[in-house]
């Protein structure tokens, strides 16, 4: 048997990795497997094409905790975030919109599609913020068990309660709303012009497989706010030679604390005897004790792959197979030899420094969910375009730019079945090029490289079980203390001396960070 | 009323915010757009374009150029080789600071020293017995900084060929035909260059930078930017973190090297220079004051915003507002210059306190006044720069 380790954390993804930062920064002996030759999980970047820096699968870093970048002392360790600036979005007809951090300037581009919307939008952002004001504390810590509370989960339960009541009625009115209603419902309330509806309501279904009018996506309209309310800290932005950076960064960090990290190292199994997980047992047959397992992949492959039904209750397994993944989103990344025009926004102006939404109306938005639902990737899916050369030139030879398309629907669960992807691929990424060329003629020429990435394919190379970017939906049943599943949401599993520490847990997915920091907490206070 | 500078033809049109200062009795861009952010990061990740002419520039001729500068500077510039630049302070008979900026060796005895403000009267009164010619080529001489990752490749572009500068370096060459003097120089921690031309060939400069930094994503900057960087890369500004001592009114306000935290640019033991007698005194004394590096507690800040129901509202933006610093409950100095720093995520400041207040590490308050009441903010004594990237000296 080789070395001994306090924990072994299987996955080199950005919260494997600041999980295992924040365990070696309180003196433990940590091990991070990584199984791919590069760390990162989804939150990678590479070099497809040479002289092109993708950020592979996560494009933009998204509510990284400011606490992290202090407490890990990130910028010291190579991260740079840069805000993406605005939102701009493209119609059919010609027109656009560009949401711009300037108030007015702002106002005045939501006028031209109506004055009503123009004035309620500032409104609509203010209440936002106090919204999500009160979700936000949440997220920093293991969230209180509500299903079967003892005293610290009924304080906490307490404690959020008296701030949902010191919320204004009307605010708590909204917030009631926003647990049931649809984004398309929801912005309904508040808004006239679709122009404005469509691209805001798309932040209520990235990575889920719900459409704009599904109830319960208005909840997940708060967390596009929750990075505002961060002010200066503003959260939105993309990480200065791709979002890679980020989880190195980590890496690094959690090296100087002492943490040793092996790359190529797939994790085969974690062994269980009499109920407890003590050693993991590699791909190449080398095993490795610690006196606790880390797991920062997914709840599935963590039970189902590595741990194995056989040697967990009836119960849970039935809560991990309803936990749901149901993949819905592709990936495309396009190396470019000049920047892209727009027809109704020409020239390389400021309006390319953000994200670009595809997302022509609320109707085009649920149709391209109607085709998913059977089984077919939406013919002109939404897009979610970022250019981050524009403002990182790093990531590109001079005057050539990377484009990172985010694709919306491209369900996991294909008519020919989820294998049958790879013969579809290049189809469906024409699909993508065809799509943003009706906004941008002469994309297509523009193209010196294609990497088209499929839900397959994000579970096959990047271990996202069904494609979910979120190691599971964001969606209301599975969050909170409910994920991955009621009783097991404070980072602990059934099985002893097994722990969870990735986006499957509280409070999810995206380039956070929060369960990894949250699971290193929980991991040290119960005084491992 | 200020006057145009020479890179004006180019600067006010891409001026839309139309937000300027008056720097020097120029009219200085504070920020060409509305949104500062932009300015910002593209010093930190491509590169920026800033109009500098406003700087004094005063050139030194004659056999004693060396010896004049080392008499009216802090610095020892008689072993300065053509080609290298060095950051002085300029000090009175008191050893309280006049100016900081930089002198440069141009080769055949001839010397250009830069400051933030007018100083051709002030150093001239120190010429009798020099064998110098000292001339104000402030109007004379056009200067862009710029700035950042991409500002090497934009330069070499812009050339046409590779020059290669270290830190504080500099040579004199032509860039499309126009002759050039390029230092790597600048006042914003990263890596960056100054270039400086005779004003007559200022747009064509502009537009040859632009047009070579057009691929890398150059971007014209205002003072709103640097103000933040500089704060980042921890220099002082006159006017701000220290006063000219000839402009104070008051003893209280004037301040030497050592208590501006730029003791490392006094070179004592050597012939006397103006202040030398005041400034060894003063070495051999425990420091008055000393300026310091404060890191606010953003977390506190976040809470006593949250405790009045309001989100932490820090504007990307520099202040200079002047802020009480405490130890235990005594006030031990003040920040002069203070910010949000975007790419450290944490809010910075430069503080004036007392020379027994404690070294990197220790606890200070900063008094913080949200919603019209006081708090104090807890703040640690870090070190400076605060941000310090390789590429700086690389």
């Amino acid at each position: 048997m080789a070395a001994s380790y306090d924990q072994v954390i299987i996955g080199g993804g950005h919260n494997g990795l600041t999980c295992a930062a924040y365990l070696a920064r309180a003196g433990q002996k940590v091990l991070v497997l990584e199984s791919r030759h590069v760390l990162g999980g989804a939150a990678v970047t590479e070099e497809v094409f040479p002289g092109f820096k993708y950020s592979v699968c996560s494009y933009v870093v998204s509510l990284l905790r400011p606490e992290i970048i202090r407490e890990l002392e990130l910028t010291r360790h190579g991260l740079e975030l840069i805000p993406l600036e605005c939102s701009f979005s493209p119609y059919p007809d010609g027109s656009s919109l560009v949401r711009w951090p300037d108030r007015e300037q702002t106002r005045r581009e939501i006028a031209r599609f109506s004055r009503r919307d123009a004035e309620a939008y500032p409104i609509f952002g203010d209440a936002m913020m106090r919204l999500a004001r009160f979700v936000r504390p949440i997220l920093d810590k293991p969230p209180p068990d509500a299903i079967d509370p003892g005293l610290g989960d009924l304080l906490d339960l307490l404690k959020l309660g008296r701030s949902f009541r010191q919320l204004d009625p009307v605010d708590r009115l909204r917030k009631i709303q926003m647990f049931t209603m649809s984004a398309a419902d929801f912005l309904d309330r508040w808004f006239e012009s679709d122009a404005l509806k469509a691209p805001m309501a798309v932040s209520g279904i990235i990575g889920t497989f719900l459409g704009v009018r599904s109830p319960g996506t208005a909840y997940v309209l708060l967390h596009h706010y929750m990075g505002e309310i961060d002010g200066a800290s503003r959260s939105w932005g993309f990480a200065r030679g791709g979002t890679g950076s980020v989880s190195c960064a980590i890496a690094d960090a959690a090296r100087r604390f002492g943490a040793e990290i092996r790359t190529e190292a797939p994790v085969a199994r974690i062994e269980v005897r009499n109920g407890e997980a003590r050693t993991v047992i590699l791909e190449d047959g080398s095993e490795i004790s610690a006196r606790q397992i880390v797991s920062a992949v997914d709840p599935r492959r963590t039970f189902f792959g590595l741990v194995g039904k056989e040697h967990l209750d009836a119960d849970f397994v039935t809560g991990i197979e309803r936990f749901k993944y149901r993949g819905s989103s592709g990936k495309v990344n396009l190396a470019l030899d000049r920047l892209p025009s727009f027809t109704s926004r020409p020239g390389d102006g400021p309006h390319l420094r953000g994200d670009i939404a595809i997302a022509p109306s609320i109707d085009a938005l649920e149709r391209a969910y109607d085709e998913a639902k059977y089984g077919r990737w939406s013919s002109r899916p939404y897009l979610n375009v970022v250019i981050p050369s524009v403002v990182d030139p790093s990531i590109a030879p001079p005057g050539k730019h990377v484009m990172s398309i985010f694709v919306q629907y491209a369900p996991y669960h294909l008519e020919g079945g989820p294998e049958s992807w790879p013969q579809h691929r290049e189809a469906f990424g024409d699909t993508v090029v065809e799509t943003l060329e009706e906004y941008c003629p002469g994309l297509g020429d523009s193209i010196l490289h294609r990497q088209v990435l499929t839900p397959w394919d994000l579970e096959q190379e990047f271990g996202l079980t069904e494609g979910n970017i979120f190691h599971g939906e964001l969606s209301l049943e599975q969050l909170f203390f409910l994920r991955p599943t009621a009783g097991w949401a404070r980072y602990r599993t059934p099985v002893k001396n097994l722990w969870m520490c990735a986006s499957g847990t509280h409070p999810g997915g995206g380039v956070m960070g929060a369960p990894g920091r949250n699971a290193a907490r929980a991991l040290l206070e119960a005084g491992v | 009323m200020p006057i145009p500078t020479p890179f004006h033809d180019r600067t006010a049109p891409l001026c839309t915010s139309l937000r300027w200062k008056d720097w020097a009795g120029f009219h200085a861009v504070c920020r060409y757009g509305t949104h500062l952010e932009a300015e910002y990061h593209a010093i930190r990740q491509s590169a920026g374009l800033l109009d500098v002419s406003p700087l004094t520039k005063i050139v030194v001729d004659g056999p004693d150029a060396a010896a004049f500068l080392s008499f009216v500077t802090t610095r020892d510039l008689s072993r300065l080789r053509k080609g290298r630049v060095r950051y002085v302070a300029v000090c009175d008979e008191e050893g309280k600071l006049v100016d900081d900026g930089t002198v440069m060796n141009l080769g055949e005895n001839k010397y250009r020293l830069t400051a933030a403000s007018p100083l051709w009267r002030w150093v001239d009164r120190f010429s009798a017995g020099f064998d110098v010619t000292i001339t104000d080529q402030s109007d004379e001489i056009a200067s862009l900084a710029i700035q950042g990752p991409r500002s090497r490749a934009i330069v070499e572009e812009a050339l046409g060929e590779v020059i290669p500068l270290r830190y504080f370096q500099m040579a004199a060459t032509s860039l499309a035909g126009i002759p050039v003097e390029i230092s790597r120089t600048g006042y914003t921690g990263d890596l960056g260059y100054e270039l400086w031309c005779q004003a007559e060939h200022s747009t064509a400069l502009w537009d040859r930078l632009m047009a070579a930094g057009k691929p890398h994503r150059l971007l014209p900057i205002g003072l709103d930017a640097l103000d933040i960087v500089r704060i980042e890369a921890g220099y002082i500004l006159q006017g701000v973190d220290y006063h000219s001592a000839p402009t104070c009114l008051i003893e209280g306000r004037k301040s030497s090297p050592f208590e501006a935290g730029i003791g490392f640019a006094v070179d004592l033991h050597r012939a006397p220079f103006v202040g030398s007698e005041a400034l060894e005194r003063e070495k051999r004394m425990p420091p008055r004051w000393k300026l310091v590096g404060l890191e606010l507690s953003l977390p506190e800040i976040e809470k006593l915003y949250a405790t009045v129901g309001l989100p932490p509202t820090l504007a990307i933006e520099a202040s200079r507002i002047s802020r009480p610093v405490h130890l235990r409950g005594q006030q031990v100095g003040y920040v002069t210059s203070s910010t949000f720093s975007p790419i450290l995520k944490s809010a910075i400041a430069l503080a004036t306190v007392e020379g027994s207040a404690g070294g990197p590490g220790t606890n200070l308050e900063v008094e913080f006044t949200i919603e019209h009441i006081h708090h104090q903010i807890p703040a640690t004594v870090v070190e400076r720069p605060f941000f310090d990237p390789p590429r700086k000296r690389s």
